[in-house]
């Protein structure tokens, strides 16, 4: 009985010696949380990480209100590329991050867009018209764009007569989902959704003028989980780095700090 | 515990699935009737495959359901253009657009049990109710239905808490309106996600008791039937 446990100690640990190549290759591997509005961005970051860096990252795309919860309940991310910057440093404060790793690493521009060309004119003047059924937003308790969307239509003092209007999406990406079904025929989403390479992808769009919310301003942070993985660091560095900030981040329509 | 929106997601989730539950049993009658018994018809070679998609629901994730019903039922889609030539304009994010998605979710759960209780009469009760010159129809409704009630009873049953409990197919085409689309189980994620755990902790308690006692006085009311037989 004795011998038979001792004889399968020892495969265990011959198949662990065989496989720690591997699990060492697993420990450069950054799991990144991105909020829905960055999904283009970073899945072109990752493919440039993964060439430059040869760590890998994985990424996850959501709401950052729900980030913030999964977060809190010990969801393994090793960083939170966050759609503001309240719930970085609340992570912060809440001492759930590594202590300096906090940067801003967009300015997030809000548009009001249509699938279809012709029904959002360059004034966002057909909020007050209303000629229309469903008006898409993202999840304001959730979503930081959709915070400043409902931030948008007070200012213009539309909101309480579009309320029964208003369909909203968990996060921006669903936001976007209905309106590119065609479901909503309208909707506020990130400019970054709708851009690429500074260009504009298709439909009718209005550049909400940034005065009329508060700045969208997006933080990433590291996570305490990932202390010590060299790929968080990498992954914070390459976001950082000017060319990523002025090519990538800046053609996608974010304004960069 | 119960806020205003608690009260308003328990209402619209129950007329929901109460009426996905009528519907059902209704229109799913004849279609399980047909599937249990015609064995001679010349379209029977059509049970196989109506069976299989009859359970389809079963197996198919919410999220496939969804994506098709969003596209679908959307302006370029073939039941949006229907629903649109209609004058109804398009069925996402509205409690009619829930209710066909919940029929088509919950369709296994109350015409299966149909099936099996259709197929438990056997041919002898419908063969003695023909020699007493009852007519086929009048055989159906005086023979046939009395003696499928377990069925009737368990679709019903399943049908209302399945129903009930349906998550991913609302999420995905419901747009979470207060009173229309947020049903009790969207309106428990959105206090989850937000970190109201005490208001999701009331709906989702209620929800955890309703569903075990529904299932428990089900099998009792089953369990009785049988040793009466």
């Amino acid at each position: 009985m004795h011998r038979r446990q001792s004889r399968l100690a020892r495969r265990l640990l011959t198949l662990i010696a065989a496989l720690s190549p591997w699990l060492a290759a697993q420990a450069e591997q950054v799991h990144v949380a991105v909020a829905a509005n960055f999904t283009a961005p970073a899945k072109v970051l990752a493919s440039i990480f993964e060439k430059t860096t040869g760590h890998q990252a994985r990424l996850s795309f959501g709401a950052t209100g729900a980030f913030y919860t999964q977060i809190k309940n010990g969801a393994p991310f090793d960083v939170l590329l966050a759609a503001d910057d309240e719930r970085p440093a609340r992570l912060e404060k809440e001492g759930d991050t590594v202590p300096g790793s906090r940067f801003t690493y967009a300015i997030g521009r809000l548009v009001l867009w249509s699938a279809r060309p012709g029904v959002v004119d360059r004034q966002g003047e057909v909020l007050k018209g209303g000629a229309f059924h469903k008006l898409a937003i993202a999840n304001p308790k959730l979503a930081p764009y959709g915070a400043a969307a409902v931030q948008t239509l007070t200012k213009l003092g539309v909101y309480d007569t579009l309320q029964t209007k208003l369909v909203t999406g968990e996060s921006i990406g669903q936001t976007y989902n209905f309106i590119a079904t065609g479901n909503a025929e309208l909707g506020f989403v990130a400019l970054a959704q709708i851009q690429e390479a500074g260009r504009i992808k298709g439909g009718s769009h209005w550049v909400v003028p940034a005065t009329l919310h508060a700045p969208i301003v997006q933080d990433a942070v590291i996570l305490k989980r990932a202390a010590g993985n060299p790929a968080a660091r990498a992954w914070m560095a390459l976001l950082r780095s000017p060319k990523v900030r002025d090519q990538l981040v800046r053609g996608y329509g974010y304004d960069v700090q | 515990m119960l806020d205003a929106n608690g009260l308003a997601a328990i209402r619209l989730s129950i007329e929901l699935a109460l009426l996905t539950t009528l519907i059902l049993l209704a229109a799913g009658t004849p279609v399980a009737w047909w599937l249990a018994r015609a064995r001679a018809s010349p379209l029977a070679w059509l049970r196989a495959p109506v069976r299989a998609l009859v359970a389809l629901p079963l197996v198919l994730p919410p999220s496939v359901l969804g994506f098709y019903l969003l596209v679908g039922m959307g302006p370029n889609g073939p039941l949006g253009q229907l629903t649109q030539a209609l004058g109804w304009g398009t069925l996402a994010f509205s409690f009619w657009g829930l209710l066909i998605g919940s029929l088509i979710y919950s369709l296994p759960f109350v015409v299966q049990p149909l099936i099996n209780a259709f197929e438990a009469i056997g041919e002898r009760p419908l063969e003695a109710a023909a020699t007493l010159r009852a007519g086929p129809l009048d055989a159906f409704w005086h023979v046939a239905v009395p003696l499928a009630r377990p069925g009737y009873l368990t679709g019903a049953v399943m049908g209302f808490a399945h129903t009930l409990g349906e998550f991913g197919v609302v999420l995905m085409i419901g747009g979470n309106l207060p009173g229309q689309t947020r049903t009790i189980a969207v309106q428990i994620y959105d206090h989850v996600e937000s970190l109201e755990y005490a208001q999701a902790h009331g709906l989702a308690a209620g929800m955890l008791v309703f569903s075990f006692v529904v299932l428990l006085a089900l099998h009792l009311l089953q369990g009785r039937r049988s040793a009466m037989a």
